[in-house]
Order: structure tokens, then sequence, then C-alpha cells
């Protein structure tokens, strides 16, 4: 493009990053103060609001619960909704048109509402354990993103190759972790970390199944504020943020930065 | 050679959602059509609530100021980063994914130290004498609605900078050579060409807006209670279970008349689809 942009347009671009990114950077900043309320800039840099979470045992126990839920439900998600995409493309012929609208329902129905109506109609109904259904309710939160994913790589995924090693002679499992998998590895790795993140970020569904002694880490950290005002969220935020950091390496290191743009 | 069938590999996935999701969200549905005072009971006690109906239009208005501003910022800044040199495109990108994969109530918490009594705005405005004493900011409307932004405001330029970026060079090179000047290459051809992706984002910020729950629970509270924070309430607070059914009712409507209403307008603004 050789159209010049109007100086205006970029100022307007620069407030837009700065605020952006801003926020997240106070976020950063209080967390490090040695004040025992909430202050930025820091006054006195200290990591010990970052001590406290791990004295803090419902933190504690709230971020091993997050990350079991989130690696649980992703893995359930992959392992089920891989076979579901490939299924729509495949046998594109054989399924009734609704079964792609029925994968993306989670997206379209409101979370509160699917939270709400799991623990009314399936939690206290039938008993289940607020573990399990944490991760039912993760594992739909979560399944659009495995199936879209999945779908746009199997898009430009050549089936005859699979053709070619299934009539000479691969059985179909074989197939699928020696052909189809290594063709479609960057959408598992993006559909990973698309689900763990929103996993372990989810309120609306969890908000409706923490009970007694069992709490998701965003959960804990609603509870906590509510009564606490002081730094430790802030470190809990920067812990959150520093993982987020981790996966948005991951993806530079194996797809490249380009990705994202996508 | 016995292959599997395309039903073997979709089944599970079809009876997780059906039986976790389909199932339970009609049974919920289905509870506020049969309570014993009759079938919409329980909808005219809603809509006959003055409170009640002041939360309904409340979100609206909150997901509609919501939708509008980040429409604007989106579009102008999706415009100016699909401008942008590779490099510089790929940080601006980078710098709107890393918000968006940064949790809710985190991106929420931040605000209520900007906005809080003695948060940061305040604190500055006191110090350039613009105030004589603390603003109430927070549990406004206002600070709902800046918060709900900032969540959305990512989201509209990643979907924005696809669409625009998909604009063949051709169509903006031909306007030019024709002699349009950059505005009028902008009004008449750009715009028209990102109705659709305009409307995909509408559509995600509105219904995001409408059944939020962390964004307007931490910066609104109880004096700016929407659709979400009622519903929680009713739910997990009253434990009237079925008046959190029927709020649950009209948002899932709500969401879904949208949707459908809004793909529908998008196909038919298309002009690339002819």
């Amino acid at each position: 493009m050789t159209n010049k942009l109007h100086p205006a347009l970029i100022v307007f671009t620069v407030f837009v990053f700065f605020f952006l990114v801003g926020p997240l950077i106070i976020v950063v900043g209080s967390a490090l103060s040695d004040t025992t309320y909430l202050t930025f800039p820091p006054q006195g840099l200290s990591l010990r609001w970052f001590e406290n979470i791990f004295q803090i045992s419902a933190f504690r126990r709230t971020i091993i619960t997050s990350l079991q839920i989130a690696f649980l439900s992703t893995f359930i998600a992959l392992l089920i909704g891989i076979p579901a995409a490939y299924a729509l493309n495949r046998y594109r012929i054989q399924l009734p048109g609704w079964l792609s609208t029925l994968f993306i329902l989670p997206v379209l129905v409101p979370e509160l509402v699917l939270g709400f109506s799991l623990l009314k109609n399936v939690a206290t109904q039938f008993d289940a354990p607020i573990f399990l259904s944490l991760v039912i309710g993760h594992t739909l939160l979560v399944l659009p993103y495995v199936v879209r994913v999945i779908s746009a790589s199997l898009a430009s995924f050549d089936f005859s190759i699979e053709e070619a090693a299934i009539s000479l002679g691969s059985p179909p499992l074989k197939t699928f972790f020696t052909i189809l998998l290594p063709n479609v590895r960057s959408g598992v790795i993006a559909a990973f970390i698309l689900c763990f993140i929103t996993s372990i970020n989810d309120v609306s569904i969890s908000i409706f199944m923490t009970g007694p002694g069992i709490s998701t880490l965003p959960i804990q950290i609603l509870a906590h504020m509510e009564q606490f005002f002081d730094p430790t969220v802030a470190s809990v935020s920067v812990l959150l943020m520093a993982l987020t950091v981790g996966v948005m390496a991951i993806v530079e290191r194996t797809l490249g930065l380009t990705f994202l743009a996508k | 050679m016995r292959r599997f069938s395309g039903w073997t590999l979709a089944t599970p996935a079809t009876l997780l959602v059906v039986i976790f999701l389909v199932l339970p969200v009609l049974a919920t549905i289905a509870t506020t059509f049969t309570t014993p005072a009759g079938p919409f009971a329980t909808y005219t006690s809603f809509f006959s609530s003055g409170f009640r109906r002041t939360v309904l239009w409340r979100t609206i208005q909150i997901s509609a100021f919501t939708t509008i501003i980040s429409l604007v910022i989106g579009f102008i800044t999706a415009y100016v980063v699909s401008r942008a040199p590779g490099w510089l495109k790929s940080i601006l990108i980078i710098a709107a994914v890393f918000p968006l994969l940064t949790g809710v109530v985190v991106r929420s918490f931040a605000w209520l130290i900007i906005l809080g009594k003695n948060g940061i705005l305040n604190s500055t405005l006191l110090s350039l004498g613009l105030i004589a004493e603390p603003v109430t900011m927070l549990y406004t409307q206002g600070a709902v609605i800046v918060a709900m932004v900032y969540l959305f405001v990512p989201l509209m330029i990643l979907t924005l900078v696809g669409v625009l970026e998909s604009i063949p060079d051709d169509l903006l090179q031909a306007s030019s050579s024709l002699g349009a000047k950059p505005s009028a290459t902008f009004l008449q051809v750009i715009l028209p060409l990102a109705v659709p992706g305009l409307i995909v984002g509408a559509v995600l910020v509105f219904t995001g807006s409408f059944t939020a729950y962390a964004t307007p629970q931490l910066l609104g509270g109880e004096s700016q209670m929407v659709m979400g924070t009622l519903m929680y309430q009713q739910a997990m607070v009253t434990f009237d279970w079925v008046a959190a059914s029927t709020i649950a009712a009209i948002m899932v409507v709500i969401t879904i008349a949208v949707v459908l209403l809004m793909t529908r307008v998008a196909k038919r603004l298309n002009p690339m689809a002819v």
C-alpha cells in the first residue's frame, strides 16, 4: 500500500495501545510495591506479596486445582474433538449439516447459563462431585476451539495421502498417528494453548461449581478481593500473566509469531 | 479393511455436547414454563418488576455503548495496524493478543486499581489540581463500560485486522489511480468491504458484554447490577432457581436472536458475495 496514513490516525493508535498495555503494567507495578495497600507507582520494591500467595493455603490449593482442571479438560477435548473435526471434514456428506453447529454451541450459549444449568440439572440432580462437574464444564467450554482449529488445519490436508497409506495396508489407528497427526501438528499445539488459557481463566462456569473445599484460582481471586485490597491479588495476576508470556513464547518457538496474526 | 465411519468418530463429542449442554440448558428453560402459577408467570413477574426491567435496560445500554465504542476504536486501530510495516505489525498484534490471553479477572482488577477512590486516576487528577477531592468512579455505569471496552477492543482489533488484510490491494490501487482521495477510498471501498467483519465483531462484543459476569461484578457491584450478576445473585445468594432460570432463558433468547439476525444482515450486506 502506498497510501500514507494521516498523522492523527497514528496518534490515535498510539493512545489505544497505551490504553491496552498500560493497565497491565500498573498491575505489575503494584505487585512489586512494599506497602500493605495497592498503590502505583510502587513504593519500595519487594517480592513479599509473591511469597504471600504461597502462604495462603487457599491460593496454593486453587492453583493446583486450576492446573489439574485445565490439563484434564484440554486433554479430553483434544481426545474427542480431533476425531470429531476429522469426521466433519472427511465425511462431510455422510454427516448432517447441524453437527458442526452443535460443536460451536458452547460458544453460542452464554457461559453463565451453561454453568448454572450444569449445577442445577447435572451436579445437584445426580450428586456429581464438584471436581468432575468442573472438568465437564471446562471440557464443553474448550471443545469448540479444538473443533474449529483442527478443522482449519484439516482444510489444507490432502486426504489422498491417507488413502495411499490405508491402501498400502496401514491400519486406521497407525495411519492416524503417523500420517494425519503430524500434518495437523501446528493446529494441535494452537488448540492446546487456546484451551488451556481459556480454562485457567474461566469465571462464568466455575463460579457456579465451587463448593466446600474446592475452588479455582480466578474464583479464589474474586473471593480474596472481597475481603482484602492488598497487593496479593496483583502478584497472583502477575503469575497468570507470566503463564501467558510463557505460552506465547511456546507459540513463537514452535509456530512463529506470524501464527498469532491469523 | 474396515474403517471408522464418520459417526463413530463424531459420537463422543456429540454425546458430550448433547448430554451436558443441550439437555441441561433446555431443562433450565423448560422449568420456567412449568411453574404452578402458569406457563408464562415467571416472565410476567420478571417484566412487571421495575427493578428487573431497570437491570435489563441497563444491561442493554452497557452492551450497546461497549459495542459502539469498541467498533470505532477497533476499526481505526485495525486500519492503522494493517497498514503498518511487517515488524511493527507483529509487535502491535502481540500487544493486542497479550491482553486477550490475560484473564477477565486480572484485566478487571487493573481497572479497580486505576478507578478506585485512592486510585491512580484520582491521585493524578488531584496532584494536577484538576479536582479538589476524589471523584467516585467505581461502581458507576461508566466504570463498567470502560472496563468492558478494555476487555473487547483487542478482540475487535484482531477480527478487523484479518478482514482489512483480506481486501485485495488491487481494489485500493484501482480506486486511487482513478482519482479517489484517500478519504474517498476509505469511505467508498474499504468501509463497505469491512462491513461483514464489523458485524461479526459487533456480535461478539454485544453478546459477550450482555452475558458478562466478572467485570460488572467487580466494577459495578450491587449498584450497577446487570443480567449476569442478577442471575448469579438469584441462583447462589437467594436460591430462587426459577427466577435465575428465567434470566437464563432471556439471555439465551437475546443472544441467539442477535447472532441469527446479524449473520443474516452480514450475508445481505456482503458486497463480495454476489
